[in-house]
């Protein structure tokens, strides 16, 4: 073990501190998440207001019912979008794979089997996805809007025009029935048991630590050792399965499938998670974030069905918090780099990354760089 | 002294040839699918299927020419589709309810409804710095349901739209069809003033680096602004001409297209990062992906394969951009010293 | 690195000076970034302008720059007081910044990189292309560099992109340019070819400011030379009435007493050991080995393979033959992973983009390689990672705010000491480390010479890599130097020299190398 370095005249300044005390990350991330529970708190009294009796179990059992593939789908876009990629084909998978169950259901095969056939389509679905962006190092954006359509067209091959409806009522009562001794719904508790799973991954294990290195700081991760490609990879496939899990509830819930099923539901997943507080931008975002949009989400969704609005009214609602949702925070950094300017010195404020960059005009370690502190 | 460049790469060092090249690629591709459809079916070959062809390619073609100033800087518009949704149906509503109206004002409407659209994306992005996948997604949501509230459930037919009108969806002239004279002439203009004029050329400038675009003085915010109304003030136009060309509108109009017009811009070889494609690349992407789309109907491939082929065919045009470029920057590259890849 | 040239005479000194930059202050907040800044330019010369960093010549650049506006002092250009009020206006006013990073577009030729804004217009506002590749090849005659304006500019060398950045100056008619750390990345004959080019402009009257931390081209190229020291102008010389001490002094306020300590360390045994490492078309043959308590240096110029050496080592890149081992352990190939686990640790060359997560935070990035060991039952305990940092922040002297802090907020040197802290807490067997000091003032080098010196004594091995000579010549037992991808020389610390190295680096030396 490497002893002291003998220690020479002291420089002339002294250290600037040293306060270890664990702080900002911590005010950071709330920060956005307590603007959410905000929301949320708004949305559940609002709709309290509208019906008194909003906030019974019943609408709980149909938020989560109505939103569970949804959230299931955006608990691997969040890991994905946070190192820097994204997967456009949740969706299409979700379609795929309900197709690729149903077709092998109808031909006889036992359920248990198809839905294992659907998994692993969703296995091969995202490895084709990480092949793509993690081994060849094409852009995940034009990736997996082909993919997209890739996907959805083997589903159209599969089924061509038709529904096909015969499913095991056993398995199509969770579009029915909450899990016993719940008021929750089947996705729903899959859902929470994987969000926890996913916090704890990403918040508090050192895979964690490795997925948000690599969205920082992709080269320098590499060079800590961090397989970056190996973990992009492994989330598209991760993402890949979940979106299979998501399609089998999905047409067990509706007992029914067809080729378009759930065509246009990316926008929703990649929606959810943006107003989650997961930056676009890669490296931030958190967990409860994202199951907190989920529940306003669901609650706003909910409480404007039973208001009768119309699903085009909820959809520009919808689009209008997505587009405050990153209006605010650029708003908020803009003053905070204002006010870091003003009290911390010379150090250059340092301007957005552009979308997808691939280097910023680095301040280099020369003397028209970052002046010492104090 | 000069550089040592391979053979192929001084060839392609010259920056005008290098996008010459994919340009002249896709335009073989396109070729041989027609050469090798046409073999197969021969009434591919005819008049009409290749009229068919040209329009059905026309408002992609349109839509990709403003996609592409969006995505040289470094953007991306997605609201594009429900723009068409939206101007279609406001034009088709202004015919029905002022049955006077002529025709050339339906267009200036269709337009202005994309520009004022175009203008809030630009806007929210360029002075807001939200980045412009998320501005045009929520606009996409957010314009979908203000179609939703203005249709209510109202088609327009036919009968509400001016003969004229819908004249100018099949009519030809010299047997190619208004639709393809229209989006030759936007990409033939909207082309040459990308190359030829200085904010032409900005546009690229800010996508290839964009702190060296702001420090040269290039008003970056500006050009990203007038990108995305040039860009919806198409989507506006394209919307009018939906109109002309089936006739009829009901709320699903243009859905769907955004990503179609993704798709047609990177197979004409306009990189997704920005700064570099044209839009004649663009155009021809599109004239591709629909020729491979009516070659597949010809070939009496069952129709459900169409879109799965697509996908194929975008995975692979990426892969082979991908693969180009690598091949072209190890050409470039000076033959001695340190190198910091740009 | 020794140049053959005299340092000449201030051409043109006589009459008014181009720029006079006088007493500038300027604070931010409570920070006082510069007391007093004062420099005065002649056209016609070549200026240097040293000083550690903190010392204040970045802020003074950019009030020439017009980036920033002073808050009280006089700035005159050919005797006329000026307001720069923003960077254009500083453009108009002549003043053009050449900045370490070339800011180019790579998707465009090197002409419009050139002309971008200015493009020369023919009827109809109309871009004049001819015209426009012109201006661009005259520019590069006057400048005497053969270079193909019509090129795209990806794929350029950082040298050649310098050169556009300077053409874009001289585009704009800039007469005075200001060079921020040119030779950095620079070969032996770039350095030279841009010395050329500053001679050419000398020769067409303008006033070249260059900044530099390697004091050996202060002399070889710059007829003056301003030191500064915490914010304020200490002195100005002719650099043939000043010694390379003396500039050392002015600089750092004392004598810097050893700037490369090096303590007598008895060897051990052999800890990496490669033979016949080759990859394709880059390294050829590569056969050496290091020994506990020894520092093994790679020299050569600039694209001789030495990173690449580093980097197949570690296993970031492929190889396509040979072996390496590592205390006794036989490394497979590219395996960045088994090659931390067998105890080898690379500090890298490019501190900004491979070292450090300039987001997170001191802590985070300390703990960054340690990750498996940071966590029980998989979980990470935040105790252990903050231990691990402060441990090292204090070990290393580390100047910081607080753990949490991101890493962009601490200076060169601080960041370096991060880095080394990152592989240090692995307790590594082998450090490699590329380019240990670029970039950092001479205060902060020595303290990283004393902490590598200190890790040797205790039984590290270090493989360094390095561009600076004296710091190559100053810290290693044996010297291996490299060209073109293969080792052409052995030097030991006795029998080593400037002059051998420097031959052997360029091919000079003849087969019968020691």
């Amino acid at each position: 073990m490497t002893s002291e370095p003998a220690i020479q005249a002291p420089r002339k300044r002294e250290y600037a501190g040293t306060d270890t005390t664990r702080r900002p990350w911590w005010r950071r991330a709330l920060r956005w998440e307590t603007g959410l529970v905000v929301v949320l708190m708004a949305t559940l009294i609002f709709g309290t207001a509208r019906s008194s009796d909003f906030l019974n179990t019943t609408t709980g059992f149909y938020i989560g019912l109505n939103m569970g593939e949804i959230a299931i789908m955006a608990l691997p876009l969040t890991l994905i979008v946070i190192t820097g990629e994204i997967d456009l084909s949740v969706a299409s998978m979700l379609g795929l794979s309900g197709a690729v169950m149903g077709q092998l259901h109808s031909e006889g095969w036992p359920i248990g089997l198809a839905i294992v056939a659907a998994l692993v389509v969703g296995a091969l679905g995202g490895a084709l996805n990480g092949f793509l962006v993690a081994r060849l190092g094409l852009p995940s954006i034009a990736v997996t809007i082909g993919t997209l359509t890739l996907f959805r067209g083997l589903a159209e091959i599969i089924l061509g025009a038709r529904t096909i409806t015969d499913f095991p009522t056993s398995l199509t009562n969770i579009g029915v029935v909450p899990v016993p001794g719940t008021q929750l719904s089947y996705s729903t508790v899959i859902f929470v048991v994987l969000a926890i799973i996913f916090g704890v991954v990403l918040h508090a294990t050192g895979a964690g630590r490795a997925i948000v290195a690599t969205g920082l700081a992709p080269e320098a991760a590499q060079f800590a050792g961090i397989r970056v490609n190996r973990i992009k990879f492994g989330l598209f496939v991760l993402s890949g399965v979940m979106c299979a899990l998501a399609g089998i509830l999905f047409t067990l819930k509706n007992a029914s499938v067809s080729y378009d099923a759930g065509t246009g539901l990316e926008l929703n997943v990649v929606a959810i998670v943006l107003f989650g507080g997961v930056s676009i931008f890669g490296g931030r975002g958190t967990v409860i974030g994202v199951v907190l949009s989920v529940i306003i989400f669901g609650t706003l969704q909910q409480v404007l069905t039973q208001m009768q609005v119309q699903p085009e009214v909820q959809n520009i609602i919808i689009g209008g918090l997505l587009l405050v949702s990153v209006i605010l925070p650029n708003g908020a950094e803009a003053v905070r780099r204002l006010r870091a300017r003003l009290r911390t010195g010379p150090h250059l404020a340092r301007a957005p990354r552009s979308q997808r960059s691939a280097r910023a005009v680095s301040s280099s370690d020369s003397s028209l760089t970052t002046e010492e502190k104090k | 002294m000069t550089t040592a460049t391979s053979a192929l790469g001084t060839r392609f060092a010259r920056g005008g040839a290098l996008l010459r090249a994919r340009e002249v690629g896709i335009g073989v591709v396109l070729l041989l699918v027609f050469g090798v459809t046409t073999l197969h079916n021969h009434n591919f070959a005819t008049a009409s299927s290749v009229q068919q062809l040209l329009s059905g390619a026309a408002l992609i073609a349109m839509l990709g020419v403003g996609e592409t100033l969006v995505i040289v800087t470094r953007n991306v518009d997605l609201s594009v589709g429900s723009t068409v949704g939206l101007s279609a149906y406001i034009v088709g509503d202004l015919f029905k309810d002022h049955p006077g109206t002529p025709v050339i004002l339906g267009f200036v409407v269709g337009i202005a409804v994309g520009a004022v659209i175009g203008a809030v994306n630009g806007f929210i992005t360029a002075a807001l710095r939200v980045p412009s996948l998320v501005v045009t997604l929520a606009m996409l949501y957010i314009i979908r349901g203000v179609d939703g509230l203005i249709v209510n459930g109202v088609i327009i037919t036919a009968s509400n739209v001016p003969n004229a009108f819908i004249a100018i969806g099949f009519r030809t002239i010299a047997g190619i069809p208004w639709l393809a004279i229209i989006a030759f002439a936007v990409v033939v203009i909207v082309g040459y003033a990308m190359r030829s004029f200085r904010s032409g050329r900005d546009l690229y400038a800010i996508g290839s680096n964009p702190e060296a675009a702001a420090l040269a003085g290039v008003p970056v915010g500006r050009r990203v602004f007038t990108a995305f109304v040039i860009s919806g003030s198409l989507a506006g136009l394209a919307g009018a001409l939906f109109l002309a060309l089936h006739a009829e509108v009901d709320v699903t109009g243009g859905t769907g297209y955004e990503l179609l017009v993704v798709a047609a811009v990177v197979v004409g070889g306009v990189a997704i990062f920005g700064g570099s494609g044209t839009v004649v690349g663009a155009a021809l992407g599109a004239l591709l992906l629909n020729t491979i789309n009516q070659a597949l109907v010809a070939s009496r491939v069952s129709a459900f394969w169409n879109e799965a082929i697509a996908g194929a065919l975008l995975l692979l045009a990426i892969a082979f951009d991908r693969w180009l470029s690598l091949r072209v920057a190890r050409g470039l590259r000076s033959a001695e010293g340190a190198h910091r890849d740009l | 690195m020794r140049l053959s040239e005299q340092p000449e005479g201030v051409g043109g000194a006589h009459g008014k000076p181009r720029l006079e930059l006088g007493q500038a202050a300027k604070a931010f907040g409570a920070v006082q970034a510069l007391v007093d800044g004062s420099i005065t330019l002649f056209a016609g010369e070549a200026h240097a302008l040293v000083g550690e960093n903190g010392a204040g010549k970045s802020t003074l650049v950019k009030i020439l720059a017009g980036v920033y506006q002073p808050d009280s002092g006089t700035l005159a250009i050919d005797g006329q007081p000026v307001v720069l009020s923003g960077p254009n206006a500083a453009r108009d006013a002549g003043i053009s910044i050449i900045y370490q990073e070339p800011t180019l577009f790579p998707d465009l030729t090197v002409a419009e990189n050139i002309f971008m804004g200015r493009q020369p217009l023919r009827v109809g506002r109309r871009i004049d292309r001819p015209a426009m590749n012109r201006g661009a090849g005259e520019i590069f005659t006057r400048l005497g560099v053969a270079l193909d304006p019509q090129r795209q500019a990806r794929g350029l060398s950082v040298a050649d992109q310098q050169i556009v950045e300077i053409a874009k100056a001289l585009s704009s008619h800039a007469n005075v340019l200001v060079m921020d750390e040119p030779t950095a990345a620079l070969t032996t004959v770039e350095v030279e070819r841009l010395f050329e080019v500053i001679r050419a402009l000398r020769r067409e009257g303008a006033a070249v400011l260059f900044i530099s931390h390697r004091l050996e081209e202060v002399f070889a190229i710059c007829q003056r030379v301003t030191i500064m020291r915490d914010g304020r102008f200490v002195r100005t010389a002719a650099v043939g009435d000043i010694t390379v001490d003396e500039i050392i002094r002015s600089m750092v306020g004392r004598d810097l007493d050893k700037l490369f300590p090096k303590t007598q360390v008895a060897v051990g045994e052999v800890v990496l050991q490669v033979e016949q490492l080759s990859r394709e078309g880059v390294l050829h043959d590569i056969s050496f080995s290091v020994r506990r308590g020894e520092i093994v240096a790679l020299a050569g110029l600039v694209g001789a393979g030495r990173s690449e050496v580093a980097r197949a080592v570690f296993g970031i890149d492929r190889r396509s033959a040979g072996v390496v081992t590592v205390r006794g352990h036989v490394l497979p190939n590219g395996s960045p992973l088994a090659s931390m686990a067998a105890g080898v640790a690379l500090v890298p060359e490019d501190r900004r983009q491979q070292g450090l997560v300039m987001d997170l935070g001191i802590d985070r990035n300390v703990a960054l390689a340690s990750l498996a060991r940071l966590s029980r039952f998989g979980l990470i305990s935040p105790t252990r990672e903050r231990d691990l940092a402060a441990t090292w922040a204090n070990r290393l002297q580390l100047k910081f705010g607080r753990l949490t802090n991101a890493v962009s907020t601490l200076s060169g040197g601080n960041q370096q000491k991060v880095v080394l802290s990152k592989w240090l807490a692995r307790d590594p067997a082998l450090l490699i480390i590329d380019e240990p000091t670029r970039g950092i003032d001479v205060g902060t080098k020595a303290e990283v010479h004393r902490i590598l010196d200190g890790l040797v004594a205790d039984g590290l091995a270090v493989l360094m890599i390095s561009s600076e000579l004296p710091e190559v010549l100053g810290m290693a037992d044996r010297i291996l130097v490299m060209r073109e991808g293969r080792i052409t020389a052995e030097l030991s610390r006795a029998e080593a020299s400037e002059d051998l190295v420097m031959r052997a680096a360029t091919g000079q030396l003849k087969a019968a190398a020691a």
